[in-house]
């Protein structure tokens, strides 16, 4: 393996595989019945409020 | 708790207690001992110095580990902190709140010492440890680590167990953690004064030092992940994802940069795994992910947790929260490169630095909106609550400082802005603006609540901190902008037969009216920060000054009747 096997991998297959991770982690909360569950998380931090 | 309390009770474990307080005992002394003894082989003189300073942190551990003595209780009467009721482990809490107002006068007075430098070079003394170029690295250490950093060891704590209804994982190495960290920031504080350098911006400390803080901050992030792991709510709140992306790439990134090979294991100096251009890029890959996860990720979750409990609503929208995550970690990684701009580094990667911090943009703007968005419906706090107004002029800071970095980051603007002070201007409307009053708005909510005190002692000294540090601030960037706009039009003016029109040393004397301006602003930041230190004093002794409160309730005693009653009189 050399350096410009390595960079060749980084700009095609390397930069393909980070995209699409990156679009379906953001996609994630968009996805059907997420809203509920955002909204629990948002609010998780008021519950039992004399302990923090 | 007294642990030769628990011996006497129940003798027949008394023996074994016994042992394992002898072999601990008998570890410390090996370890003081190895440490003087690495002291009188050191090569060099400020390697003997800090085996020293190890050698007496090692005997006064022995000592507290032999003595029994519940030295945790004696530092509870003399910071007057609660007794634990039990719920959460917020002793480590406290210290690292002390410990955070402590370095911070100690970093922020050493950074007005160097700005009337600047202005006045006679205050170097003409003595090698006063000089500037050892006290700038005290001065960025100081306020960056030991400031800044204890502030994000204490709220991680206190975030991470109240997020996750958990106790904190592994007490013991919590407060290895805490006395740890505090123990690296010596060495480096006094390395620098003593010469000590990696020459490596932000990482300066020398491999010895690094290598205690690898292992001071594996046991941090297992204290952190532990308490996650144990968390009895089944969704992780995304504050702790901000801060476990800080703990995890500031391990990576502080591993590789300091790659290097000591000259002798008994010697303070080493040279870099690197060189030349890679080096750079290693250095700055570092340096700017340091202001990106240590600065920006680390102090955001503060930001998500506390601003919303301050402002008494729920984030703006979480959803925003997961995408300004996500996107934070994609983009940051990349942006380096544009602190090498024109340099020997490939035209590809300065372009590619440069179009990553563009993009950058986005999210860190989504980020501010969604905190300032949070108050939406409770703009009044603004007015009311000087804490949240601390909060807000923090977001405002995060939004200005993260439009300009980017613009900084464009070549063109580069060419001239590179080398000037319009950087140290930059940084320090994120540093003070961003970093700083995020920082006071978090230790002014954890102070009451630590100690069990009704209020601060004073909200009112809360809205001078807050009038002095922003003035300050407007007067540092304000003077640092015309200050290197002003630099970087000088060195770059040729005159019509092609020769530079201006000499650096009259670039220096322009400077001079726009370096006492920066050292005003300093000083009023650094007195907003005194003030501070008063308050939370007083507010820790339990007193409640008696002050006129910050909103008074309007009340029209004419308006207030029926119409009709209106009309007949």
């Amino acid at each position: 393996m050399t350096y410009n096997d390595l960079r060749h991998f980084a700009d095609s297959w390397g930069l393909l595989a980070m995209t699409i991770l990156f679009l379906g982690l953001v996609a994630w909360p968009f996805r059907k019945g997420a809203r509920r569950h955002n909204e629990e998380a948002a609010m998780m931090i008021f519950k039992d409020d004399e302990h923090g | 708790m007294s642990e030769a309390k628990r011996g006497a009770r129940a003798a027949p474990s008394g023996d074994k207690h016994m042992d394992g307080l002898v072999i601990k005992a008998g570890g410390w002394l090996a370890l003081a001992l190895l440490a003087l003894v690495m002291a009188a082989l050191a090569v060099d003189a400020p390697f003997a110095v800090h085996m020293g300073i190890v050698a007496v942190a090692a005997l006064t551990v022995l000592w507290t580990t032999v003595s029994q003595a519940d030295y945790g209780a004696m530092a509870r009467g003399v910071l007057k902190m609660p007794a634990s009721d039990g719920t959460y482990d917020d002793d480590p809490i406290r210290w690292g709140v002390i410990a955070t107002l402590f370095w911070g006068i100690a970093g922020m007075a050493a950074g007005l010492f160097i700005a009337l430098q600047l202005a006045f070079p006679v205050l170097n003394f003409n003595l090698e440890y006063t000089t500037f170029g050892r006290i700038r690295p005290l001065h960025t250490s100081a306020v960056i680590f030991a400031f800044g950093g204890n502030a994000l060891i204490a709220t991680s704590y206190y975030v991470v167990q109240r997020t996750c209804r958990a106790r904190l994982a592994f007490p013991k190495l919590a407060r290895f953690v805490f006395w740890g960290y505090q123990l690296f920031i010596v060495l480096a504080a006094t390395g620098y004064l003593m010469g000590v350098t990696a020459a490596k911006e932000y990482a300066e400390p020398e491999w010895y030092v690094d290598l205690w803080l690898t292992i001071v901050w594996v046991a941090y992030l297992a204290v952190f992940v532990g308490t996650i792991v144990k968390r009895r709510e089944p969704h992780i709140y995304v504050a702790n994802w901000f801060y476990l992306s800080f703990i995890i790439t500031i391990a990576m990134l502080h591993i590789v940069n300091n790659l290097s090979m000591p000259a002798s294991i008994f010697g303070s100096k080493s040279y870099a795994a690197f060189a030349g251009v890679q080096d750079a890029l290693t250095q700055w890959w570092y340096g700017h992910n340091a202001v990106g996860f240590f600065l920006t990720a680390g102090f955001l979750a503060m930001m998500y947790y506390f601003v919303p409990k301050q402002a008494e609503r729920p984030v703006y929208s979480y959803r925003l929260s997961i995408i300004h995550f996500w996107s934070l970690i994609f983009l940051y990684i990349w942006a380096g490169p544009h602190h090498l701009h024109y340099t020997a580094l490939p035209d590809w990667a300065q372009t590619l630095g440069m179009v990553f911090s563009i993009m950058l943009w986005m999210p860190s703007w989504g980020g501010m909106i969604n905190g300032l968005m949070t108050l939406n419906g409770a703009w009044d706090k603004i007015r009311t609550d000087p804490i949240i107004r601390m909060m807000v002029m923090a977001l405002a800071f995060y939004g200005m400082s993260t439009f300009e970095g980017p613009m900084m980051s464009i070549k063109w603007v580069n060419s001239m802005s590179h080398y000037t002070d319009w950087t140290i201007g930059h940084v320090h409307s994120g540093a003070l603006g961003w970093n700083g009053m995020i920082t006071f708005a978090c230790v002014y909510y954890l102070v009451p609540r630590l100690w069990g005190r009704q209020r601060l002692y004073s909200l009112r000294m809360v809205n001078w901190h807050f009038w002095l540090a922003t003035v300050g601030i407007v007067f540092y960037a304000a003077s640092m902008w015309v200050a290197g706009i002003m630099q970087g039009l000088m060195w770059r003016e040729y005159g019509a037969d092609g020769y530079l029109v201006y000499s650096f040393a009259e670039s220096v004397a322009a400077m001079h009216p726009m370096y006492l301006i920066r050292a005003a602003g300093g000083a009023m930041y650094l007195a907003g920060f005194l003030i501070m230190i008063v308050n939370v004093w007083a507010t820790l002794a339990g007193r409640v000054r008696d002050e006129k409160p910050m909103t008074e309730t309007p009340y029209n005693a004419a308006a207030d009747r029926p119409l009709a009653l209106v009309r007949a009189a």
